[in-house]
């Protein structure tokens, strides 16, 4: 009888307390987020902004800088080294994505049976991509060396004469493709594997039984259902080639004669070798602009897609 | 070869139907298929194979033309000059610091940004979870200049705390975490909230002891990126002592231009461990590549 009263007062002033309760849960996840705020916001959203700004700016990162307005750019447009950087970028986007994908797929294919070794495979083919840029770059220069390298002493026994390779203008851009091959198609691979694991059996059972046969049942079930992963992987490794430096610095420093200069090579080049900072970041908004596109398209091209395919199900 | 050899296979699947067409091949010594493969994977063997013989070449074997192409003797003359002579211990202790600061300010900043964000309300947090993930398109070249002018002001440049400040979160690791703990029962935690247990202990007891593939993750891809930049080391450090071991590396190459043999041992001494950490948890690393890819 005397715990009656009790819960009444318990009750009434609830609340009060869940109020109370309330801003301190505020208080708690405030100071949860805060490191991450504060790192995040201010080292990537914050900079963003300051790049803008930079890029209307003279500034050699010692000195004050000055308002330049849209010299910068207007310079960028005139500059054969900035258009030479932008041919090469696109000239390695566009053989590098294309063949790691195909390549990937491929294989990917080759190995989505039950035969032995399977795991074996896919471990080689993946390893390469979790080597770094820089020790691709000096394994792969000592590797094509053109006096001491393997390759040329290889191509000795086969009676070819001894190639340039990286120091080879009409070469070098071509083989700097190669090794990134060689350490991107392990992704496209495992990508490409995952997705063919996850293609409904009873969809390739259907077309089986209707009578399809095996390159029937690829051109029309496996890699219809294989599109969203392809545009996936069309915008992830275009975004990575468009951004490639690490391998250009520690092979050609975007030698020889400019044939491997690249887009960020260039930035790089520009901002933290020539002293000059607003230069390398109006070239870094290029970019960033350019990528920026790259997303975008394939945004509108996937919700189509998705669309389509939601549309095919339907 | 695999062409003409693939139709007598291909056509029995069909013609036997749907439950065992795997099971037929196995009849066979091998499948066709490896015809195919093992050049193929050879290629991508050959390349860090060859990493490993030549580090263990003396000078003279590799300098020799045409050089040999399988080492005579085990020659650890590299190794040595390597961990003797040049700063690659002092290297691999940089960026082992590095990486380990990184990966544990991501796995603890992560889980507290990323568990408020998933189940706490305060104001703004959609706002601030909307300007976080708008940043993972950003590209790090537009940052990099600022970022350095920020580090210099900060007294971090030729420092490793330049290198560790700036990734000690990324907006990755708090939206991964995210979504994980969104994937989670709301009830297991509501049961200790209400027995009185604070947040911070809902989160270490009940929330994290579950989480720990997205938490593997989430290491997994920060080890992976921050013990292989190269790009933020070159432009934050100057000075060698304060070098990374990539950054080591390339200007270890660059003045040991004739001394491959020491070269690729420091080329091993670089690759081993991230190449260690796959071989050990290769599901892990290659589940943590896909998923992130596949959802993105």
């Amino acid at each position: 009888m005397s715990h009656l009263p009790a819960p009444i007062t318990v009750a009434r002033p609830r609340p009060a307390h869940r109020r109370s309760k309330r801003r301190s849960e505020a208080a708690t996840a405030w100071t949860f987020v805060a490191p991450s705020v504060v790192i995040i916001l201010g080292l990537s959203a914050v900079p963003v902004v300051w790049s803008l700004l930079l890029s209307f700016q003279t500034n050699d990162l010692v000195t004050p800088s000055r308002w330049s307005g849209l010299d910068n750019y207007r310079a960028l447009a005139q500059d054969p080294h900035f258009s030479e950087a932008v041919r090469n970028t696109l000239l390695y986007v566009v053989l590098y994505v294309p063949l790691s994908m195909a390549l990937g797929l491929m294989l990917a294919l080759a190995l989505n049976r039950r035969i032995r070794l399977v795991g074996l495979y896919r471990t080689l083919i993946f390893v390469p991509f979790v080597v770094s840029a820089t020790a691709q770059g000096v394994l792969f220069s000592f590797i094509l060396d053109p006096e001491f390298g393997a390759a040329n002493a290889v191509l000795h026994h086969l009676g070819i004469s001894p190639q340039g390779f990286l120091t080879d203008p009409s070469q070098a851009l071509l083989v700097l493709v190669a090794i990134t091959l060689w350490s991107g198609t392990g992704f496209c691979l495992v990508v490409y594997l995952a997705a063919l694991q996850d293609v409904p059996p009873s969809l390739i059972e259907a077309a089986l039984l209707d009578g399809a046969n095996r390159r029937q049942v690829l051109r029309y079930v496996t890699l219809p259902t294989l599109t969203p992963v392809s545009v996936f992987l069309v915008l992830w490794q275009t975004i990575n080639a468009l951004q490639v430096f690490d391998l250009v610095y520690v092979t050609t420093k975007g030698g020889p004669l400019g044939s491997t200069t690249v887009i960020v090579y260039f930035i790089w080049e520009q901002a933290f070798k020539n002293g000059a900072a607003g230069y390398g970041a109006a070239a870094a908004y290029v970019l960033a602009v350019v990528l920026g596109l790259t997303a975008g398209i394939l945004r509108i091209v996937r919700r189509r897609e998705r669309r389509s395919l939601e549309g095919a199900t339907a | 070869m695999t062409a003409t050899a693939a139709p007598p296979y291909a056509a029995p699947t069909v013609a036997a139907g749907l439950p065992g067409p795997q099971r037929r091949r196995r009849r066979l010594p091998f499948s066709p298929w490896h015809l195919l493969l093992v050049p193929l994977a050879l290629v991508f063997a050959v390349p860090l194979i060859w990493l490993l013989l030549s580090s263990v070449m003396s000078n003279a074997e590799i300098n020799r033309f045409p050089p040999a192409l399988w080492p005579s003797h085990i020659d650890l003359g590299g190794y040595r000059y390597v961990l003797g002579n040049a700063m690659f211990p002092r290297w691999f202790a940089n960026s082992l610091i590095v990486s380990v600061a990184t990966v544990v300010g991501n796995l603890v900043l992560g889980t507290l940004g990323g568990y408020a964000f998933a189940r706490m309300r305060f104001t703004g947090s959609k706002l601030l979870l909307g300007l976080m993930m708008a940043t993972m398109a950003i590209p790090f070249q537009l940052t990099m200049i600022p970022t350095f002018l920020v580090m210099k002001q900060l007294g971090l440049i030729d420092t490793l705390g330049a290198l560790i400040v700036p990734s000690l979160v990324t907006p990755f690791a708090v939206f991964l975490l995210r979504q994980f703990f969104l994937s989670l029962p709301r009830e297991l935690e509501e049961a200790a909230w209400i027995d009185g247990c604070s947040r911070l202990r809902v989160l270490w007891q009940i929330v994290l002891p579950l989480s720990r593939p997205a938490l593997s993750t989430v290491a997994v891809l920060t080890f992976l990126s921050t013990w292989n930049d190269l790009t933020w080391p070159l432009i934050a450090i100057n000075h060698e002592p304060q070098y990374t071991l990539q950054l080591g590396l390339t200007t270890f190459q660059g003045q040991h231009h004739t001394q491959w043999a020491a070269v690729m041992a420091g080329n091993v001494i670089t690759v081993l461990p991230v190449l260690l950490a796959f071989l050990g948890a290769q599901k892990a690393f290659i589940r943590s590549i896909t998923s992130s890819g596949l959802k993105g």
